[in-house]
């Protein structure tokens, strides 16, 4: 769910970099693998809260900001988590070419003690392209407290370059870590930092390549890492390295013959690429086993047996899936209950504030069709969509960040692996769609976790059947009104949350449905190969969690949704009030619309409030309302009994109110969505495909509930 | 006592030292960057409620692993401790 200002606007530019931004500041890069609290470090430095999950593969961008110690300026890229530099999938690409090629004057790489050889394998290899690294060890207290214990100033010495131990989690560190960055770019370039002794083969090759690549890099390149990239044949890096030297790569032809005469050296003794590659990665690891020796202390294990126990239950054959579908229970059973009464006192007191405010209008002497757009068009949609969305979302998005934060996530998609898997696609898929829960466009970039393109589009032409925190406050309140009724108290909340279950997995069942489809039909091929990380878990950080997902998350999704809410409720007031030969714009409009909603076995009020939803799900229920109010019916709306009670007047059954949330399950992405699609695909046509699959789902879905309830007389 | 296997058949609790690895291509560099190469030792965990994947241990760290993929590495079980 990684719906923040910075993963949607401006500052999540990704590889390009503001030159404004950069003026007169020092450029640091954090680095790190994924889900070693390198992000809970970016926002402690920037304040600008980004979003930060526990689990593999958080940022899908570089996230920018800005920080300011004693000394300086810095601006802070959070570049992706990856576990190396020899890139595989786009976002260690996206990491790769920041550290080499983005001009940052310092790296901060971040590690988790708890698994600190792994970490210095990044580290390693980070060390040979830049000359100004600095090692924080996170997570030392949760290592700590697994009995695992760090000697980090022997690892400093080792290692040659600055190494100081944090809890990124904690105010302090950053104080710390700004203290050591002005140090570390005070004092000189690293000369005598730790180089990786490779094997014989590589070490000899580097040492005939080396003189020679010194010309080409002209001091803007590491050219000892230059010529493993050359060894090693990697096109696609070479490439992007030459347009960075402006040519002198590719002009440089004695370099690149001998190259390729070491490549076939190489070769004749046996090593090939994937054997070039066996031979770094053993040398890496190799030394990062030798440096951690006497270093790191204690079990070693940043996997623990508290871990275990944890996943025995949790990943089990036998609790696995009732757990999950226990715990998504839950949420939603704590997410209405605590949503009603909020719900019912916001409404009431937005719509006397209506009135107060049409008083006021009056008494100021605002012309009547001036008082009707602003008062009775935009206020009033708005408030219905802060009424209905701000307490279920307040609750909701706390609730799954604790989740998301203990680490609970990856275990889903370990869980669910193998069911999508029958269906060609991969359990990190389950992410994505629970990252749909929040956003859908921000489901759709979260799908940049997935390495495969297949599996990826999969993942992003079916995410739109997760509902979307727009989404689902309208459905339950259609639940509520229409199929808890008669049951009250925590019974009728009980049973809200169980339908509410059923629904998701309703919706979750249609995208397995979906992306078999897909992968039958258009998108034909066999699952690729599978890695997940499953991370320890953690102990969430309440008061962050509640903060950081009320404020970040609530307020950022419910602001753009106001945005939307108040030009369309003007816009709807505007139809229901200017009429063409008699009749209002909306009502033709609606009468237009009504058969094709009524074969759906809703109406035309509906289906057009569908399609003015387009910029944003959220208003699809408040311009049904609005244009019910509008056609006749003035009655003050206070609570949920009233609103039921218009939507009843207006021919609403419990068949109507299914096929509403049938439809509002599976119908096209609104437009952020859409324009997402295009983006990370580049297609229209996989675009269309997005919007269409869903559509026709829900269309086929409503047809065939109105049919039947036509046939039994319901 | 023939001990050699592929990692796709070691069970829970049980300890394996990497033989050798048949991966290709993504997957091969993959394990590469998480340390899983020759000569590591790796545990199983256990294996998901679906029956696949399963996770192993390695180098501290919990690692999920396809039995199509874990078939593909060559492992030497090592007897109980």
């Amino acid at each position: 769910m990684g719906l923040t200002k910075s993963s949607t606007g401006r500052r999540a530019a990704g590889d390009g970099m503001d030159s404004e931004l950069r003026q007169g500041r020092s450029v640091a890069a954090l680095a790190g693998n994924p889900n070693v609290g390198k992000s809970t470090l970016f926002n402690r430095l920037t304040n600008m809260n980004q979003h930060t999950g526990n689990w593999p593969g958080k940022t899908v961008t570089s996230a920018q900001g800005l920080c300011r110690s004693e000394e300086r300026e810095y601006l802070m890229v959070d570049i992706p988590g990856s576990y190396s530099l020899l890139a595989h999938s786009a976002e260690e690409e996206v990491a790769r070419d920041f550290l080499c090629f983005g001009g940052a004057d310092a790296v901060l790489l971040v590690c988790d003690a708890g698994c600190l050889e792994r970490n210095l394998n990044l580290a390693l290899q980070t060390m040979e392209l830049s000359h100004r690294v600095l090692v924080c060890v996170n997570l030392l207290d949760e290592a700590g407290r697994k009995g695992i214990t760090v000697d980090l100033e022997e690892l400093s010495r080792r290692l040659g370059v600055p190494v100081i131990g944090i809890v990124a989690r904690e105010r302090s560190s950053r104080a710390e870590v700004l203290r050591a960055m002005d140090a570390l770019l005070d004092a000189p370039e690293q000369e005598g930092a730790y180089r990786v002794r490779y094997s014989a083969p590589v070490e000899e090759a580097l040492a005939r390549l080396l003189p020679l690549a010194e010309a080409a890099a002209e001091g803007r390149m590491e050219p000892r890492f230059l010529c493993l990239r050359l060894l090693e044949g990697d096109e696609a890096f070479l490439n992007r390295a030459d347009a960075f030297l402006e040519g002198a790569l590719s002009r440089d032809g004695a370099l690149l013959r001998a190259a390729e005469q070491e490549r076939q050296a190489l070769e004749a003794r046996g090593i090939d690429r994937d054997g070039f590659e066996d031979l770094l990665a053993a040398g890496l690891v190799m030394a990062a086993e030798e440096l951690c020796h006497g270093v790191v202390s204690g079990s070693r294990e940043g996997y623990g047996s508290r871990d275990r126990q944890i996943d025995r239950l949790v990943t089990g054959r036998r609790f696995g899936y009732p757990l999950m579908l226990a715990l998504l229970a839950l949420i939603f059973y704590l997410t209405i209950a605590g949503a009603n009464l909020p719900s019912d006192w916001l409404m009431a007191r937005l719509f006397r504030l209506q009135e107060l405010l049409a008083a006021w209008a009056l008494r100021l002497g605002f012309p009547l069709w001036l008082k009707g757009l602003l008062i009775d068009g935009a206020f009033r949609v708005l408030a219905w969509v802060v009424s209905v969305m701000l307490p279920p979302m307040a609750i909701f998005f706390p609730l799954f960040t604790l989740l998301e934060d203990a680490g609970y996530l990856p275990r889903i998609a370990y869980n669910l692996d193998r069911p999508f898997q029958r269906c060609g696609a991969c359990g990190k898929q389950a992410l994505t769609m629970a990252m749909g829960f929040g956003c859908n466009a921000a489901g759709v970039v979260g799908c940049r976790i997935i390495g495969s393109e297949r599996e990826r589009l999969l993942a992003q032409l079916t995410n739109a059947f997760v509902p979307c925190n727009g989404r689902f406050p309208g459905l339950i309140a259609l639940l509520t009104m229409f199929f808890v009724g008669a049951a009250s108290g925590a019974l009728s909340t009980l049973l809200s949350a169980l339908l509410l279950t059923g629904l998701i997995l309703l919706g979750t069942a249609a995208t397995f449905a979906a992306t078999r489809f897909l992968s039958a039909t258009v998108l034909k091929g066999t699952p690729s190969s599978f890695i997940l990380e499953l991370p320890p878990y953690r102990r969430p950080q309440l008061l962050r969690v509640l903060l950081r997902s009320v404020l970040d998350r609530t307020l950022f999704v419910l602001g753009r949704a106001a945005a939307v809410a108040a030009p369309a409720g003007a816009l709807l007031w505007l139809l229901a009030n200017l009429s063409l030969g008699g009749e209002s714009l909306l009502a033709q409009l609606s009468a237009l619309l009504d058969p094709l909603g009524r074969f759906l076995g809703m109406d035309g009020v509906i289906l057009l409030a569908f399609i003015l939803g387009f910029p944003a799900n959220e208003i699809v229920l408040p311009i049904v309302l609005m244009a019910y109010t509008a056609q006749g019916s003035l009655a003050p709306l206070g609570e949920l009994a009233q609103v039921k009670a218009l939507l009843a007047q207006n021919g609403w059954t419990w068949v109507t109110a299914l096929c509403v949330m049938l439809f509002s399950l599976m119908h096209w992405p609104c437009s952020t969505t859409l324009l997402t699609v295009r983006k990370e695909t580049g297609s229209w046509r996989w675009t269309a495909v997005a919007a269409l699959l869903p559509t026709a789902a829900g269309a086929l879905l409503c047809a065939l509930v109105a049919s039947a309830a036509r046939l039994l007389g319901l | 006592m023939n001990d050699s296997s592929t990692l796709d058949r070691l069970r829970p609790g049980q300890l394996a030292l990497v033989q050798s690895l048949e991966n290709s291509g993504p997957m091969r560099r993959r394990l590469r960057d998480i340390g899983l190469i020759e000569n590591t030792l790796v545990e199983c965990l256990g294996v998901s409620p679906g029956g696949d994947p399963a996770a192993f241990r390695v180098r501290g760290a919990a690692i999920a692993l396809r039995r199509e993929d874990s078939r593909q590495i060559r492992i030497r079980v090592l007897p109980p401790a």
